[in-house]
């Protein structure tokens, strides 16, 4: 298993520095919640209007909540000089994108996934439609997270990136949202949620194949003219 | 070990400094001199390929840097003006990291290379917590563990004191007396006393 | 060499462009005004009402050559920045950031005049159609292309760092069509459609047809107009722009 130390090294450096800070890792669950209650406030707060919709708003707050986490992807390599030591060294880059994006998806694909329960509660999402929801958001946020590897390895070097890093990854995250809240939908409509939910996992396949490059290619465009 | 005609790094496209020509064999120290923003820092960077530069030839131990632009990344160890050290990790996680991210070997004992860089006691506090030179102490003991046969090292001595820079020297000398070789930028009166070739970077023109 | 090859080869070189960009600009602006012209008297005035949408159906003219073009300028504009990442060709580069804006302008067009047109066929301004839904990803992508290009303060670093997301576009845009028609066959059973069969008239065809070779001659004209300009910036001061600026004067 030597071939994959460096990959190894990234990704438990990832994990170990998310639980040096163990308390940021909550803020996104804390937004989370956040949207929740507003949408629950906005509609009114009643079972009969909230059970059809809240599907849907668990998606839309988890993509929400995950592409918050996203500036600080690459940003601290970029500015202690940790960036420059892996285009500097003999490691595939496109292999530390792939530790980085798995790093990102457990700490906050696999957290808000896990979370959702609490949020199904307060929506009142009707129970049988829980586990398909939980399938759908773990094999969704994976997507998710390559799509925020690209436009995250993409804006690395600028100053700021808040806005245009939500209008670099929204649109892209139609697909996801679409297949993801479909296959909670057909079962709701008393449908096989197979479908939906094979073609949300094609779309992350896809989606694993082709960002990690896309990143790493992201990466080397700021190298000349350093900081 | 490292040879080089007429080589220069460009930036839109021109020339950044007056061509220069390297010899560097195994065992010997080169120093690059110049004024501040002469591209010293760039021609280390260039070197890794993390810039564009020109030559006539450029070769790192019989490989053609100009066709195999990453040739010096497996062979050659980078110390830059960023550390790369993570404040909330300690002086132990962040060595075993980055060798690990080389894919270097480790064998050194870190408590061992912590005494011998001056830091003894500091393994296992984070970063953060210690003075500028102790940082840059500690990502000296990179230095002091990798195996990699080329050193180019960005104004080695900043932030050292005395004892410090005597360090920074007796690695070298190891270093050398190896059959590594090093190149390392500096814009003044070096304070160590090893025998160096000097080479200028002046204007383009 | 093959000649066409080499061409393409002279045009790469920018004081060589600069100046097939001086000489051909205003035959395709003046070609491309007076094809509107024509298109427009044909289409708004001499072809017949529709017997189903009345003159309401007129605004295809502009909206369906516009769609054509919002896509099409993406091709051209990805395939550019392709060549920019590929090969580090500073005109590519140029062509790859001049293509976005008059690509953002022709989608935002599209999205205005496919509105205007839906309220009287469909009764609401805005449909979630697979196609109209895709046309403003699109925007959406423009614009980011746009926004990345800007925020890096090296104008090359810009352009290709927008140059990957183009990219990245490229193999998206399918999908979200894709996924947005799929999720009208699941929420709205049929997908809402503008027109109705495809037979056209004659006198119907004429007009469009015109009008999208306008719009192309139009954006040719844009483009060279655009990347000339930010050629004269990037290459400002050099001798050979400023003997070419003499000869265009």
């Amino acid at each position: 298993m030597t071939a994959l130390r460096p990959y190894q090294a990234l990704l438990a450096r990832d994990l170990r520095l998310a639980f040096r800070r163990r308390a940021d890792l909550l803020l996104p669950l804390g937004f989370a919640v956040l949207v929740v209650l507003l949408f629950g406030i906005a509609l009114g707060g009643t079972p009969e209007r909230l059970a059809p919709v809240s599907a849907p708003v668990i998606w839309v707050t988890v993509l929400l909540a995950g592409f918050l986490s996203l500036d600080g992807l690459f940003r601290p390599d970029v500015d202690d000089g940790t960036l420059d030591q892996w285009l500097a060294g003999p490691t595939s880059i496109v292999g530390l994108m792939y530790a980085k994006a798995l790093a990102h998806w457990l700490l906050y694909g696999v957290g808000l996934t896990l979370s959702t329960p609490l949020l199904a509660m307060l929506l009142n999402l009707p129970v049988d439609l829980l586990p398909v929801m939980l399938a759908a958001l773990a094999i969704g946020t994976l997507g998710a997270t390559q799509i925020g590897i690209i436009a995250a390895a993409l804006t690395a070097r600028l100053r700021r990136s808040g806005i245009l890093l939500a209008l670099i990854v929204m649109p892209l995250y139609l697909p996801l949202l679409i297949f993801g809240s479909g296959a909670v939908d057909a079962v709701r409509l008393g449908e096989s949620p197979k479908g939906a939910l094979l073609l949300l996992a094609a779309q992350t396949v896809l989606l694993l194949t082709l960002a990690p490059p896309a990143a790493a290619a992201a990466l080397r465009i700021g190298s000349d003219n350093p900081p | 070990m490292l040879q080089a005609e007429s080589l220069t790094c460009l930036r839109d496209e021109e020339a950044l400094f007056a061509p220069i020509d390297i010899d560097l064999p195994p065992g010997h120290l080169l120093v690059l001199e110049g004024r501040n923003g002469a591209g010293k820092t760039t021609l280390l960077r260039a070197l890794l390929g993390l810039h564009p530069l020109t030559a006539k030839s450029l070769h790192f131990r019989g490989t053609d840097v100009l066709r195999e632009r990453h040739a010096l990344c497996s062979g050659a160890l980078w110390l830059g003006h960023l550390l790369a050290l993570k404040g909330d990790l300690t002086v132990r996680e962040n060595l075993r990291y980055n060798l690990a991210i080389g894919d270097e070997d480790a064998a050194e004992d870190v408590d061992e290379l912590c005494a011998n860089l001056g830091i003894a006691g500091y393994e296992d506090t984070p970063t953060r917590s210690l003075s500028a030179g102790q940082r840059k102490r500690a990502a000296l003991a990179r230095l002091a563990a990798s195996r990699r046969p080329l050193w180019l090292l960005d104004e080695p001595f900043a932030n050292l004191d005395g004892p410090g820079m005597a360090v920074v020297e007796r690695l070298l000398a190891t270093h050398l007396a190896r059959g590594g070789s090093a190149m390392l930028t500096s814009h003044g009166v070096l304070p160590i006393t090893l025998p160096a070739t000097t080479v200028r970077l002046e204007h383009a023109r | 060499m093959n000649p066409v090859w080499r061409w393409f080869h002279q045009l790469g070189s920018p004081p060589y462009f600069y100046r097939f960009a001086t000489r051909w600009m205003p035959w395709f602006g003046i070609s491309a005004l007076l094809l509107t012209v024509i298109g427009m008297y044909l289409g708004f005035v001499e072809a017949p009402a529709d017997y189903l949408q009345g003159d309401s159906f007129r605004i295809m003219y502009i909206h369906v050559p516009a769609a054509w073009m919002s896509m099409f300028i993406y091709g051209v504009m990805a395939l550019n920045g392709a060549i920019a990442l590929i090969w580090r060709i500073k005109l590519s580069e140029l062509l790859f950031l001049s293509c976005a804006p008059i690509g953002a302008m022709f989608t935002a067009i599209t999205l205005i005049t496919g509105m205007f047109w839906g309220k009287p066929t469909w009764g609401a301004y805005w449909v979630w159609d697979a196609r109209l839904t895709s046309e403003l990803v699109l925007l959406f992508l423009y614009f980011g292309v746009i926004g990345l290009a800007s925020a890096y303060d090296d104008l090359r670093q810009g352009a290709r760092a927008a140059a990957v997301l183009a990219l990245v576009g490229v193999v998206n845009v399918p999908i979200i069509h894709f996924s947005v028609k799929w999720w009208n066959t699941l929420h709205q059973g049929e997908t809402v459609r503008i027109m109705g069969k495809s037979s056209i008239d004659s006198s119907m065809l004429w007009p469009l047809l015109i009008m999208a070779l306008a719009t192309k001659l139009y954006f040719v004209f844009a483009l060279l107009l655009r990347t000339r300009s930010a050629l004269a910036e990037q290459e400002r001061g050099k001798q050979w722009l400023r003997e070419a600026m003499v000869e265009a004067a």
